[in-house]
């Protein structure tokens, strides 16, 4: 088994397990932000601050043969799946031992064994992959699931339209889940969609529909349960809405100035973290003291995996003419 | 003569049409309230208001078509396509309708609209984020495509598209953005009509976007005389002024952000060898990037697009062979 596979398996039924990966994504998030503004990381970062419950909530439900299909803001979710850390941070600063050779970057994570296909750095690029992979699993009568992970502002793109309309009529093992953090890039949502609940939008192909507290990691399981049982019994797609918060700005150094002073700190009462941890400290899993020690740990582990990057060899001229199609076999 | 940013050149050349004329609309994502993400268009918000300047969803489909029906009924649209890569989304509206309206109707429709957005590689965005893509656009009869190479012509060239009847695309090389130089506002420029930008007789070269940039650094360390012509325009482009270049100096080489397959300096380079293949000293060339996507990984992706060191490499060889030297990938032998 390799390590994504094991850090896969290391979430199922496992709330501590859910609540360290958080922590990990975290830590990730806040140390690539510090990389990227001390010149260490090129081109741009998208970062889920705010959105790490809906990332482990999908990777502790679904199977790794199942598929995912996100986007730029991906880091979240591809750890959460099984990617490393080191293999993420290795691919967002451009080193050979990145999951993308450091061809790809920050927008374009991606490890097969665990289902997390090439995240796109298109909206709505990655909805119609995510049916045409359902569409596969339904073929090969599998009863493998497909997700599709997309923000607010890509409910606005045709291919969520087309897409959601075909999955319907095929009835395709497919979810669509729209990670509604309030904002897309510098416009509040409401501002470029005359509604409120995205999800009503799957009304129109009569498709299950529903919204979801998306800080909560319990009730974005809950949710995404019934909608696999649904999809790998043959009942076709569903439209989940998670409402969370873009913690962070939009990307690079976007401070998000258009945000309403307070709104932050509103959505900050229920930061994700905060909530698991209640969670768990009520049900007597975790102690203020062990979860102390878990944070530091998780620091000095980023700390080491930052090193660990550091050190690595970057790709090769040659290795940028690879993959570009099959090698012929002739 | 101010010093701008290339984006300031941007904001002038619009603010300038818009309050020469009332049909010039802007909209996009986030070129309102946010003044672009490249902040290409600050102020504009301020000075002409929410009518004029808007945000779009993210529905490039739609709000690129409706900048042609827009166009059809009298008003001149500016839409930004933020990134030329999102265009995919919306090319139909514009190769299969905007650039078919004034055929179809045989005259009694135009469609005055402009279509920008930023191109080209060197900024760390990755593949998805960093192509030219004009080959999309210019094989496409019906449509005008522009690339600005400096604010100057950045301003001029941005007028005359808004003025233009015919729908223009136009591309800003993303990694210009920043980049300042003079700009004097009465000059104009027409579309079609290259620059020649520096004159010499030794060779011609012909580039566009920021490689007139980088095909300038190359002949300062090569030390040759050349004429360095900034084509500026790829459709229509400016067959005189080239054909006249390389009469003169027998030698072409034609330099290109693109991939080696399928660019605009593959028609430069049939038009040129059908008209003056007899008087050529050696056959015309181009300098283009690999046929692979745009590589993240900052050296790699330095080495992707064509360089002044690279360039001022094969502007050598070709003078002391009469050849056409080697790719750097061929010459280096990491690829055919
Ligand atoms: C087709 C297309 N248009 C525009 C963009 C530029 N862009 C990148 S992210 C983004 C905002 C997306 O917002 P949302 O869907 O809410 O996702 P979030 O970034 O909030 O996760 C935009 C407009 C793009 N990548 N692709
Ligand atoms: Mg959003």
């Amino acid at each position: 088994m390799n390590n994504s596979v094991e850090r896969r398996s290391a979430l199922k039924d496992n709330e501590v397990a859910w609540f360290e990966r958080m922590l990990e994504i975290r830590e990730f998030e806040k140390q690539t932000n510090l990389l990227f503004a001390s010149g260490s990381i090129r081109g741009t970062t998208h970062l889920c601050v705010g959105q790490e419950a809906l990332a482990v909530g999908i990777a502790s439900v679904l199977n790794k043969d199942d598929v995912v299909a996100a986007t730029y803001r991906g880091h979240g979710l591809a750890l959460a799946l099984g990617l490393s850390s080191h293999s993420a941070l290795a691919e967002i600063m451009g080193k050979a031992t990145g999951c993308a050779g450091g061809l790809g970057g920050s927008m374009h994570l991606c490890d097969s064994s665990v289902g997390i296909l090439p995240t796109s750095a298109i909206i709505g690029g990655g909805m119609p992959i995510a049916a045409g992979a359902a569409l596969a699993f339904q073929i090969q009568k599998k009863s493998n699931v497909a997700v599709a992970v997309f923000g607010d502002g890509a409910t606005n793109i045709g291919a969520f339209h087309e897409t959601l309309n075909l999955a319907a009529i095929w009835k395709l093992p497919v979810i669509f889940i729209c990670d509604n953090n309030v904002y897309g890039e510098y416009s509040r949502f409401n501002i470029t969609t005359p509604i409120e609940d995205l999800h009503t939008r799957a009304d129109s192909y009569d498709m299950p529909n529903l919204k979801i507290d998306g800080m909560d990691i319990y009730t974005v399981r809950t949710a995404l349960e019934a909608a696999v049982e649904r999809a790998r019994t043959g009942g076709g797609p569903t439209l989940i809405e998670a409402k969370t918060y873009r913690f962070s700005g939009h990307s690079r150094a976007d401070t998000a100035p258009y945000r309403p002073e307070g709104e932050l700190a509103e959505w900050e009462k229920r930061d994700p973290l905060k909530v698991t941890q209640e969670h768990l400290i009520a049900k007597g899993l975790l102690s203020s003291e062990k979860i102390a020690k878990m944070i530091s740990e998780t620091e000095e582990f980023i700390q080491a995996t930052i090193k660990k990057v550091l050190n690595d060899p970057e790709p090769t001229v040659k290795d940028m003419f690879k993959n570009i199609l099959a090698e012929s076999k002739n | 003569m101010p010093a701008l940013r290339f984006r300031q050149a941007i904001v002038a050349a619009l603010t300038d049409e818009m309050s020469a004329d009332p049909t010039v609309i802007t909209f996009g994502e986030d070129i309102a309230a946010a003044e672009g993400v490249f902040k290409a268009t600050e102020g504009l918000l301020a000075t002409f208001g929410p009518e004029r300047v808007r945000d779009t969803p993210i529905s490039e489909m739609a709000f690129t078509g409706a900048a042609v029906g827009a166009a059809m009924m009298g008003m001149k649209p500016v839409v930004e396509i933020m990134f030329i890569e999102f265009l995919g989304v919306a090319l139909d509206q514009l190769v299969t309708e905007a650039a078919k309206m004034r055929y179809l109707s045989q005259g009694q429709y135009s469609v005055p609209m402009v279509v920008r957005a930023s191109s080209g590689s060197g900024l760390g965005f990755g593949c998805q984020h960093s192509q030219t893509l004009e080959n999309w656009v210019a094989a496409t009869p019906g449509l005008k495509v522009v690339t600005p190479s400096d604010p100057q012509s950045a301003y001029s060239l941005l007028r005359a598209s808004i003025a233009d009847p015919d729908p223009v695309v136009f591309l800003e090389p993303r990694i210009l953005y920043a980049e300042r130089g003079e700009v004097d506002f009465n000059l104009k420029m027409k579309l079609g009509q290259a620059r020649v930008l520096t004159t010499g007789s030794d060779l011609t070269i012909v580039a566009l976007g920021n490689m007139v940039n980088v095909s300038k650094a190359a002949i300062a360390q090569s030390g040759v005389s050349a004429d360095l012509i900034d084509l500026g325009t790829i459709v229509p482009w400016d067959r005189e002024t080239v054909l006249n270049s390389v009469r003169k100096s027998k030698r072409l080489i034609v330099v290109e952000e693109a991939p080696l397959s399928g660019g605009w300096g593959s028609e430069i380079i049939a038009t040129v060898t059908r008209e003056l293949f007899s008087s050529l000293v050696s056959a015309p060339f181009r300098i283009t990037t690999p046929d692979i996507p745009v590589p993240f990984n900052g050296s790699l992706e330095a080495k992707f697009a064509p360089n002044a060191a690279d360039v001022c490499r094969q502007i050598l060889e070709s003078m002391k062979n009469n050849s056409v030297p080697d790719a750097w990938w061929v010459s280096e032998g990491v690829a055919k």
